[in-house]
């Protein structure tokens, strides 16, 4: 209702009815906004309807990274390509650690490959709390979305990385070394799927924890570091057990170690290829996931509090 | 139709810093769960005033919330700093979970607070629209149905393809805001958002609003500090105060209710001893509770006066004056003009202003006690009475009010000719 006067709109209100109770079946109701937690919420339909949000943070992330530098996305090769040849200076060259018939860079640029994209999606996604916080405080979706999209966009990193790596792989074949390409290659996807997947278990409990305690921000940090030393990235798994048999128990119960082991066992034919390791592997990674996604769950809801 | 209710809603929140006391309170916490038993923190906590000290640990920041929502209805939440609007605000958009009690709702509901916090500074507006779009739930193919009309109402045709760090604030704003107004969520939670940009924008925003609520038949949870926006929109307010539910129902009650809440110094009391004739009291009477005065409506100015010996030619004057100390009117009672002594005692003036024409702002009032003939000064106030005037309720058609664009308004009568 408008009433014109000294040129001014006043606007007055209907009288909304008076709000009485009223009664209607629970069953009716979309949603409820509770303090009661099931112990795994995962609600796929709703990640499902998400979905381009996740294609557009992965897009973010892959275009904006290196927005404003010069050498843009080279620098996702020339991180790997340096690793490699440094491992190589050192272990190979100086501490002599033999990589069979296999050139050592390409030894070593496959493992530094392959760490990598564990390493990223570990560490991505255990400050998705921190670095969301803005956004987490304001709006609701799946929190969820965040880690996937990192562990997409690092797929896309990876794959750029595999390329330069079959590069190098074409030009040794070329010029004769002794190694060839394993039949089980076909899994590799499956691999890296897994190595993905694992990183995401870790980095969402890391990323659910740091939210409160922010003690463990400087664990993860070296842990990673520390971590890459046992999961035989720039040696053979089987030099392990001969050189350092009492520690060797140390990378044989690492995952991740075996990840490595049968990925270059994929791409280079080198190392040593177990049922049990890949079994051993795949209970973790799905153990690891499960209990990232039940603490994730936890935290999502109410990590506002606290961070 | 009820499509949101809230049952119980209560929020309880840790003061202080998290420190080494969390993990054994956590484990505490977590060992009661185990056993069965309710969280032993449950139990303490303080009511939430954020000016008095605290006894507890533990602070309800809501406590025992229940209301209902029905649709089409435009819902004001407003209260002082602290009262508990935002915490309510990121239950109602699930970014948090409530302690005890549950929402049900019927409708997907999405929030516009503080908007543009999804924005990438790297990215161009136009990317932006959809990335804002899809953080808010909008799918791919709908923000591209609506992407011109985004732009368009935005007003950044010239640098949507700009990166959106290249953006004034106003300019953010004015795109978040064109992206959330888009968004056909069954229930839309907006906070402050007219709280920046230009007037231009903000009118603009309003009529939005309007038309959301009022056209569509959406539901809106609209939580301001502005008291023009939530009378202009709103038909029903609830008032938070120290975490519960000060008053439910209409808004113009509900207003007077808030602003009742705010302790300005209202008065001026003098009370102390003296020796001259004094100014005891002083009191400006608006149309509204706490100062505040509706633009148009009669204002009263009160003054009580305490002679201690027989006065003649007594002259009482004051001046409203407005932030910047600038005179704006001058109003005066002599008593040379009546002739007459008065005796020792306490005297009340009030004088009124029928139709007053200060326009909104800030004002305060300077007051002169003195004898007329022989000058002498027996008493002067100086920016006593702090009153505020608003527009309230009025809605200029074609643009919207902006502060400080004048002091007061005149009635005018026009008459055109064409030569």
């Amino acid at each position: 209702m408008f009433h014109y006067l000294r040129g001014f709109v006043y606007i007055s209100h209907n009288q909304k009815e008076s709000h009485t109770l009223s009664k209607i079946d629970d069953d009716a109701w979309l949603y409820t906004i509770s303090s009661k937690r099931k112990l795994i919420d995962f609600n796929f339909k709703e990640i499902w309807r998400y979905r381009d949000l996740l294609m557009l943070f992965v897009k973010r992330d892959v275009v904006t990274v290196y927005k404003q530098t010069i050498l843009g996305p080279l620098w996702y090769l020339i991180q790997p390509l340096f690793t490699a040849l440094t491992f190589t200076l050192i272990f190979n060259k100086v501490a002599n650690i033999e990589t069979g018939t296999v050139p050592p860079f390409l030894f070593n640029l496959a493992g530094v490959s392959v760490w990598n994209y564990f390493n990223t999606c570990l560490t991505t996604t255990s400050d998705t709390f921190k670095t969301n916080a803005a956004i987490f405080g304001k709006v609701y979706f799946p929190r969820i979305i965040v880690p996937l999209s990192i562990i997409i966009s690092n797929l896309m990193k990876f794959g750029i990385q595999l390329l330069i790596f079959i590069a190098f792989y074409i030009y040794y074949y070329i010029n004769g070394a002794a190694i060839h390409v394993d039949g089980s290659m076909v899994f590799f996807p499956v691999l890296v799927l897994l190595m993905g997947l694992i990183g995401l278990g870790f980095g969402m409990i890391i990323s659910s924890m740091v939210t409160k305690y922010r003690d463990l921000k400087f664990l993860v940090g070296f842990g990673v570091q520390l971590l890459m030393y046992v999961s035989a990235v720039m040696y053979p798994l089987a030099l392990m057990r001969e050189k350092l048999p009492k520690i060797a128990w140390l990378v044989e119960y690492n995952p991740l170690a075996y990840m490595i082991e049968t990925a270059r066992f994929m791409l280079l034919g080198t190392g040593t290829f177990s049922w049990f390791g890949i079994l051993y592997t795949l209970g973790v990674t799905m153990l690891v996931l499960l209990l990232g996604i039940i603490i994730f769950n936890r935290t999502e809801k109410t990590f506002i509090d606290t961070v | 139709m009820t499509i949101l209710k809230a049952e119980n809603i209560s929020k309880q929140y840790r003061l202080g810093l998290v420190g080494t006391g969390t993990l054994s309170h956590d484990l505490n916490r977590w060992w009661a769960g185990i056993r069965g038993k309710e969280d032993p923190y449950l139990k303490v906590g303080s009511v939430n005033d954020r000016s008095t000290k605290a006894d507890s640990e533990y602070v309800w920041a809501l406590k025992d919330i229940n209301f209902e929502v029905q649709q089409g209805e435009v819902l004001g939440i407003i209260g002082k700093n602290g009262a508990g609007k935002s915490t309510l605000l990121k239950i109602l958009s699930r970014v948090t979970i409530p302690t005890t009690g549950e929402i049900k709702t019927k409708g997907r509901i999405a929030s516009l607070l503080e908007v543009g916090t999804g924005f990438h500074p790297e990215l161009t507006g136009r990317e932006n629209i959809y990335l804002n779009g899809a953080i808010l739930g909008m799918s791919k193919a709908e923000i591209k149905s609506k992407e011109a009309e985004i732009i368009d109402f935005s007003g950044c045709e010239r640098y949507v393809d700009t990166p959106v760090k290249r953006y004034s604030s106003g300019m953010r704003v004015r795109l978040a805001f064109a992206v959330a107004a888009f968004l056909e969520p069954d229930i839309l939670v907006i906070d402050e958002v007219l709280a920046v940009g230009d007037a231009e924008f903000q009118k603009k925003a309003i009529g939005k609003m309007q038309d959301i609520s009022k056209g569509d038949g959406r539901t809106v949870i609209f939580v301001s500090h502005d008291m023009n926006a939530v009378s202009v929109l709103t038909s029903r307010v609830i008032v938070l105060k120290n975490g519960i539910v000060d008053f439910d129902g209409d808004t113009d009650e509900g207003i007077k209710e808030y602003l009742k809440g705010e302790n300005n110094q209202i008065k001026y009391k003098y009370e102390g001893e003296f020796y001259k004739p004094k100014i005891v009291e002083v009191e400006v009477e608006t149309s509204l509770p706490n100062n505040i005065h509706e633009f148009g409506k009669e204002i009263k100015f009160i003054f009580e006066i305490d002679l201690p010996y027989e006065t003649d030619n007594l002259a009482l004057s004051f001046q409203i004056v407005d932030e910047f100390s600038v005179p704006i009117t001058h109003s005066w009672i002599f008593d040379a003009d009546n002739v007459i002594k008065r005796d020792k005692g306490r005297y009340r003036f009030e004088g009124c202003f029928p139709h007053p024409k200060l326009y909104m702002g800030n004002y305060s009032l300077l007051v002169h006690l003195s004898n007329s003939k022989t000058k002498e000064k027996f008493d002067f106030l100086d920016s006593i009475c702090h009153f505020k005037v608003q527009m309230m309720k009025t809605v200029r058609s074609e643009y919207h009010w902006q502060k400080n664009t004048c002091k007061y308004l005149e009635d005018i009568n026009w008459q055109t000719f064409k030569k």
